[in-house]
Formats: C-alpha cells, structure tokens, sequence
C-alpha cells in the first residue's frame, strides 16, 4: 500500500510574524520556513506505518513554488520514499490544492493519504476534507491514533468534548493532531540520501487542474493589542480588585 | 439571499454555537433556515425553532446522521443546497468535519473561523494563530463559512417560533462507520459556553494538582482548562486544552494558574473580558496580557484563592 502525505511550506513555527505596514500581508522576507508540524506529524506516521510493514511506499506531495523542494528534501530525509511538487507560482488555495492533490492520486492510487489538520499560517483546516470529497473517500479528522487492518482504517479523534473512534474503509484520508506521534528528526546520513532520492515536477496545467484563487484577501492587519494590566500584591488584593473593580466575581 | 445554518447538537441538546452562528447569519442578512441532522432530534428541532431569527427548521431525523459522520453530513446538505446563497457552520469539530466537504462538493471556496461578517461577501479571520486578522472576500456564488464560538453573542434562544419541516432526504454514504466515543461527563459547564475559565499549565506539575483547581471552579461554576504544555505532559485530557489547536475561549474572566504564556495559548484565551495570570516567574509573557498579576507560587496562592472567594 502506497501512503501519500500531502505537505506545505509555511513560516516556521517558532518565528515571530509581523502584518507589512501597507496591510497586504504578513512579512515572509528572510524568515525561516519549514514543514508544516502537522503534516511532519503526517509523514512521521506514514514512515512508522512502513515501518512496521502495511505501508509499501510514503510520498510526500507539496503544491507551491519552486521553494517547496526544501522542505520536500526534509521529508524524503524524514523517511518518505519519494516526493512530488505541483510547481505553481499562484497563491494555492485549499480547493485547487485539493484538486491538484486528486490528480497525483489518480496516478498514485495510495490506499491512504494522510494530511495535517490545519497549516499553522492560514489556519484554514480544509484541504484534506475537500481531498476527501473530491476522491469520494471517508475521512477521520484530528487523529490521534490510526490502526490499518483488513482493508480499515480504526482511526481515534479528538473531538470537542473527549474523543471518538471511527471505523472508515480504505482508500481513506486521515488528517493528524497534535498527539498522534512525536515526529524524529533527520540525521546526518539520510539527509544525504535524501538528496538523490526522485523528486518529480508537475506543472498544474499538466494535471489539468485550474489553479485560479478565488478568495481574495483584501487587507492584513495586526490584532487589537491587549494591554497588560497590573500586578497584585496579594491574593486578597486580587480578590478584592476582582470583586470591585473588575466586578466579574462576587 | 437566503441562509442555511447547520446547527450543531448532540441529539437531545441544541449547542450555544449554533445561536452563535445564527447570529452571523444575522449579520450577513437574509432569509434564515436552520438544518438539523441527526437521530431522535425532535427536542432539538425545537429548541432551534425557538431561536431568535429563525424562519424555517429542516430536520433530517436518521439513523444514518447519529454521529454526524462527516461523509453523510456533508452528502445530505450538499442535496439541499440549492438556492442557498450562504451555508454557515460552526467551527467546531463537527463543522470543521463535514463544512469542507461541502465547499469541495460544490466547487467553491470555504472561509474558515470568521470572527465578523463585513458584508455579506466578506468576512474578518484569524491567520497564524491570530497574530493577523485578515478580511477577505469570496469570490465563488455560495459561500460556505464557519464561524468561531466567540465571534458573536449568541441570539435569544427562545422567543422565536419558526416553521419546523421534515426532510426525508437520506445520505448514507456507507463508508465509514461509529465505533465509540468517550465524552468527558463533568457536573461543570463546557469550556467554550463558560462565564468563568480557570487554566492549569506545566506549572501544576501533575494531574493530581489540578484538584486544586476544583474547589476553586465550584465556587465560581467555572470550567477547568489547561495549557498544551500540560496536556502534553499528561496531566490532564486534550478535550481541556485551550489554544490555537484547542478550545477558543473568550469567557468574562479567565484565570492562568502556571501557565507561562506562549502565543498558542494566548491564541485561545486573549479575547477574555478579564484575565487574570498567577505565576511564579514574573517575566511570564502572560504578564502581559493580564489585567491583574499575581506573582506568586500557586501552591500557596490557590488555597488561599479558595478561601476568599
């Protein structure tokens, strides 16, 4: 069985981000971008997947420019077999990333194709979803553990109020959270191989897919400051300052 | 233009998100029914009709939609979609869930997590992790939008006397089935309809210390909620964690207890009316968002917490 494991290129988690003083963005100048973490949560599962032997091959796919090979590298470095890239300089939204990404499956036929759950930049938690639909495929959100058996996939998730497990039928799409695995790093010795691992381009207009955004955005602005208080000197001042100034207590 | 707002249940109660996301729907303008799919789900049809707004309530009353399983969910509403200019969500787990499939299914964008409607084509939204709100515009004929728990008041949840309709529209997609599901029982409100929030971080240390935030909550019938850092440690449920990748809370007053601040799970909280942070680092980035500070060890300062209140 062939797992896909679709990732994105996004500003790196621990970087501070700032909105541009002209509103139309946030600044991406000389940041430092990485995988996405819940989709190298992604690829740390399938890579353990094959590891313990119902997965055969792990292909990490990315949508964007040119620039996603990076982190592509990354991931043929954390495990996966082989990577593919949609090289599109077109912002990628989450319908046309989709629609590319039901292109690859098309050829790849994976038996899963497993997402993040959300990009930590546009944090807009759909393309798997969409995927999904596309494909007619069921799906298990937010998952924080997959068990693969007879043609299933036993899939627990965390959900608003405690978690829930699901049964669904392969081919599926399972799109990880924060505690399905804690993903490995890279070591020196295969991020050298992975270098001379097969990464393929495909343009959009070769997967036939129209890359066309249709959500615009029209300004960015930084969040309402919140302004820090005081400090107490007391329990008892600050029960006090609860109760009556505040007078969110009584 | 006309609105179809899929309501958000658990099969005998109708949840505060869906009068939150009536209440976007309100903003946007326009003719306001109501879905709600789900098995044995007549009280919940009508407590939606009671909602304020509401002209029309579809109930698609199956065993087929029991556990709002994304694939029937999503087949059932893209069925009914038809003349609908807008179709709204919660984004909730549910929402998250099935909303994307319909967006796909229709061929047209989603916008996600909208904290305000700007015009009935473009809405406010949180990007990386907030720390920039972003308006956009949708482009496509429908717009299908989720919308965040705190993002309005609630509408009136009674006063309202809406039409209440059978659909007989079935959708069983057939592949993927219930299996189980473990909810958290708690005598305490949920986190996300709570007035008062009171947050354990890594600085609880274990588990068991978060019974120290017990008696407190129960004096203020508050909801208990923790840091990332203190669920990854163990001490306590994911279904507690407030933050980017938890709950979005915005109660009237919010209480950190150890929780040093990172912007993940400031994502979740900064929009408290009140918020108080008691740490014993007084360098803790929570300082800085926090109307009142309490430097202090927690073990020391929560007993007494407890007895003043």
């Amino acid at each position: 069985m062939k797992v896909i494991v679709p990732v994105k290129r996004v500003v790196d988690y621990n970087v501070k981000v700032r909105v541009k003083p002209d509103n139309s963005g946030v600044d991406l100048n000389n940041v430092k971008m990485s995988v996405n973490p819940f989709c190298e949560i992604g690829i740390e599962e399938a890579v353990r997947m094959k590891e313990a032997g119902s997965a055969d091959e792990v292909i990490a796919v990315a949508v964007g420019s040119t620039s996603c090979q990076e982190q592509l590298r990354t991931c043929l470095a954390l495990g996966a077999d082989r990577a593919i890239l949609v090289e599109t300089d077109v912002e990628a939204q989450p319908l046309a990333i989709a629609r590319a990404l039901q292109a690859i499956q098309e050829k790849e036929q994976a038996g899963v194709v497993i997402f993040g759950k959300q990009s930590i930049d546009a944090d807009n938690g759909q393309t798997g979803q969409m995927f999904a639909a596309l494909t007619d495929m069921p799906q298990a959100t937010f998952a924080s553990e997959i068990t693969i058996a007879d043609g299933k996939a036993q899939v627990s998730r965390e959900i608003d109020g405690g978690m829930q497990t699901l049964s669904i039928n392969l081919p599926a799409v399972v799109t990880t959270d924060l505690r399905l695995n804690e993903p490995r790093y890279a070591s020196l010795p295969n991020i050298m191989k992975a270098k001379k691992k097969q990464l393929d381009v495909f343009t959009p207009e070769e997967l036939g897919v129209d890359m066309t955004p249709t959500v615009e955005v029209l300004k960015v602005e930084a969040p309402a400051e919140r302004q820090a208080g005081i400090k107490v000197e007391s329990v008892e001042q600050l029960v006090d300052k609860l109760k009556n100034e505040a007078k969110v207590i009584s | 233009m006309s609105i179809l707002v899929v309501a958000e249940h658990d099969n005998s109660e109708n949840k505060n998100q869906t009068l939150v996301t009536l209440a976007a729907a309100q903003a946007i303008g326009g003719d306001i029914h109501v879905l709600v799919a789900g098995s044995g789900v007549d009280g919940v049809a009508s407590q939606v009709a009671g909602a304020a707004g509401v002209s029309k309530v579809l109930v698609a009353d199956n065993a087929a939609y029991a556990n709002q399983l994304a694939e029937n969910v999503a087949g059932l509403v893209v069925e009914i979609a038809g003349g609908y200019s807008h179709i709204l969500a919660s984004h909730t787990a549910t929402g998250k869930s099935f909303l994307p499939r319909v967006a796909a299914k229709l061929g047209v964008a989603q916008i996600s997590d909208i904290i305000s409607v700007e015009s009935p084509d473009t809405f406010k939204r949180p990007i990386y992790a907030g720390n920039a709100i972003a308006t956009v515009k949708a482009n496509d004929s429908v717009k299908v939008v989720s919308v965040r728990g705190t993002a309005y008041d609630a509408v009136a949840a009674t006063g309202g006397s809406a039409a209440v309709e059978a659909c007989d529209v079935v959708v069983d997609a057939g592949i993927s089935s219930f299996v189980s599901e473990e909810i958290a029982q708690s005598e305490r409100p949920e986190l996300t309809a709570a007035g008062v929030i009171i947050s354990g971080g890594r600085g609880m240390q274990n588990g068991e210390n978060f019974g120290m935030l017990e008696g407190i909550a129960d004096k203020l019938g508050a909801a208990i909620g923790a840091s990332r850092a203190a669920v990854d440690a163990g001490f306590v449920p994911n279904d507690m964690q407030v933050g980017q990748t938890g709950k979005i809370v915005a109660p009237d007053l919010y209480i950190a207890v150890g929780i040093s601040g990172a912007i993940q799970h400031l994502a979740g909280m900064k929009d408290s009316k009140v918020i108080v942070a008691i740490n014993k680092d007084e360098d803790a980035p929570i300082f800085q968002v926090a109307d009142y500070g309490l430097v202090a060890d927690l073990f020391q300062a929560l007993p007494e917490l407890e007895s003043m209140i």
